[in-house]
């Protein structure tokens, strides 16, 4: 579902020959594979970067996963079940493309239930209505298809080849978000005020997913050198407003953003301050969900030992007996 | 659905003086529409039930696998539900527990992974064994669905199937629990048709999953009359809150 690209310090001190060729062949927009050389740095950002992301699409599988049961259609049903079983595939897509870098999943999986790997901030929000199913849809998707997009052309081939195909669903989801919320907003009363509510309590944390202003980068953008990323926080967030808010006009919604209005010379959305200490407060563990979400992940996986035991202890009977 | 209340209606009772109405609706049960709401409820409880599974099974794989199930099983209920020519969602959503004509076994809460999976095989090997000689059925509805719900029932048995295996000859917990749970899911199964075609069918996968096939005692009645399980309830209560919440909107 999402992926923020991480700003790298600048350890660009290697001048060995390996390190000029890697950097040419970057240059040069060749994909790296995973057989090739690479400088550490640029592994160990890949690694963190895309398990990262594959945290996201798993815990990400919660708040939808909690309408599930609720869906107010068997066709609505159908769909968010299909939906979180596409993030669950990107997670797994996600998480084979960090092996290759040398990495066991078990071990990234280890450092999501410990705490110590982080998940993107948006689905440690709760899901209290059906309207936040379109709204994750259209803002939560739509965000990550602005981040997404330009990885499609990561330098690192398997990456770049995940979000491929994960862009392609994601769009999918992103226009089912909005014809969900299109619908509340055709409905009665009652149905568009709980599309008003979830934009208004949506909002600020999707524009918090593109990470923190680019005032705050103090080292020059390792990332972008090397092509993992391609556009600054700010600029990415810029084009989501951009394309989103004549969309939420279109429905008839209010964006709870009084400063929020088009300059007509600069040809784009100018929004309010974001509220970067909630942002902090999130990330660092202290957001309205983030307990819940990584107890139900822990829980799973508790709850699941027994039968990943049983299907090893089978498969090494088989093994005997073969 | 009760017609809404009129314009004059609404003027001369303020709205907690209206009379109260029901959102439920009652189905007229011809012998076909019957077996096919049987049917229907069969896969929408159990594809629900094993929805609830999503973002906390065992293995990433596992919830991609449960999730297809889930995802056929509801499949196959639109379907059904379409086939009595009467709207799939008001069927779904708005008929009362005692309505439901699904099968006990269906709607018992999904228990550890060990009750999912035991449960998963004991009711898809007889909707396999429906499915396949359904595909002759003279109702032409009925053989369309079935061509597509016997392959995806198939796949259902396997990998119940192949899971029951893993547990059965896994460790001795493993062993344990998908025993416990083959004793206390055997006595829902009293109302399979061809029983003994069906048994013929289990039998050799409890053998290679070393479990022990309980004895034919006493069993529960089907719940196709609509005498249901306390769960029930509380699965449409859940399930069906937004559609009965906000009569007459559109989703
Ligand atoms: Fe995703
Ligand atoms: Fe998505």
């Amino acid at each position: 579902m999402y992926s923020q690209a991480l700003n790298t310090r600048d350890t660009s001190t290697d001048s060995s020959p390996e390190a000029i060729r890697f950097q040419a062949r970057i240059d040069d927009e060749q994909r790296i594979e995973p057989n090739d050389w690479m400088p550490e740095a640029y592994r160990r950002t890949l690694i963190r970067q895309i398990s990262q992301h594959a945290h996201s699409e798993i815990v990400g599988m919660l708040p939808e996963g909690n309408w599930i049961t609720r869906a107010p259609s068997l066709r609505r049903k159908a769909a968010l079940l299909a939906k979180v079983q596409d993030e669950g595939g990107h997670g797994l897509y996600l998480y084979s493309a960090a092996e290759t870098l040398g990495v066991a999943r078990e071990d990234l999986e280890d450092q999501l239930l410990s705490g110590r790997a982080k998940y993107s901030s948006i689905f440690n929000y709760p899901t209290l209505s059906w309207a936040d199913i379109g709204t994750i849809g259209w803002l939560v998707d739509g965000a990550a298809i602005m981040n997404q997009i330009p990885l499609c052309r990561c330098s690192y081939g398997p990456y770049a080849r995940a979000m491929i195909r994960v862009c392609r669903e994601e769009s999918f989801h992103q226009r089912q978000g909005y014809e969900i919320v299109l619908t509340l907003c055709r409905g009665t009363t009652e149905q568009k005020a709980m599309a008003q509510d979830a934009l208004d309590r949506w909002w600020w944390p999707c524009l918090m997913m593109f990470g923190p202003p680019d005032t705050d980068s103090l080292h020059s953008d390792t990332s972008m050198r090397w092509k993992i990323k391609r556009f600054s926080n700010d600029g990415l967030r810029q084009k989501f407003v951009d394309a989103t808010v004549p969309q939420g006009h279109f429905l008839g919604l209010t964006f709870p953003d009084p400063e929020l209005r088009f300059d007509e010379t600069e040809g784009h959305w100018q929004f309010g301050a974001i509220d970067w200490d909630e942002f902090r407060a999130v990330l660092s563990g202290n957001g309205p969900c983030n307990r819940e979400r990584l107890e139900a992940r822990r829980k799973a996986h508790d709850d699941g030992a027994w039968v990943r035991e049983a299907a090893l202890a089978h498969a090494a009977k088989q093994r005997k007996t073969a | 659905m009760p017609p809404a209340p009129s314009r004059k209606e609404r003027r001369r009772f303020p709205s907690f003086l209206r009379p109260m109405t029901t959102t439920s609706i009652a189905v007229e049960e011809s012998p076909r529409i019957r077996t096919l709401l049987a049917l229907a409820d069969d896969a929408l409880i159990l594809g629900h039930r094993i929805s609830e599974w999503t973002g906390h099974a065992p293995t990433l794989e596992e919830e991609l696998a449960f999730a297809n199930i889930a995802l056929d099983l509801i499949g196959q209920a639109r379907a059904l539900y379409q086939a009595t020519g009467q709207n799939e969602d008001e069927l779904a959503y708005l008929r009362d527990p005692h309505r439901f004509r699904n099968a006990l076994i269906a709607e018992l809460p999904n228990g550890d992974f060990a009750f999912t999976i035991v449960r998963l095989f004991l009711v898809s090997v007889a909707s396999d064994q429906f499915w396949r000689s359904a595909v002759q059925n003279d109702d032409p509805d009925i053989a369309a669905i079935a061509a597509k719900a016997q392959k995806e029932t198939a796949y259902h048995v396997r990998h119940a199937a192949d899971w029951l295996v893993r547990l059965g000859d896994g460790t001795a917990e493993s062993h344990r629990r998908a025993q416990n749970a083959l004793d206390a899911l055997w006595p829902y199964t009293g109302d399979i048709v061809d029983r003994d075609a069906w048994l013929q069918a289990v039998a050799p996968v409890l053998a290679r999953a070393t479990l022990t096939q309980p004895a034919e005692g006493w069993m529960q009645p089907s719940g196709r009359d609509g005498r249901h399980t306390e769960h029930l309830g509380h699965l449409l209560a859940e399930m069906q809150i937004l559609p009965r919440t906000y009569p007459g909107a559109t989703w």
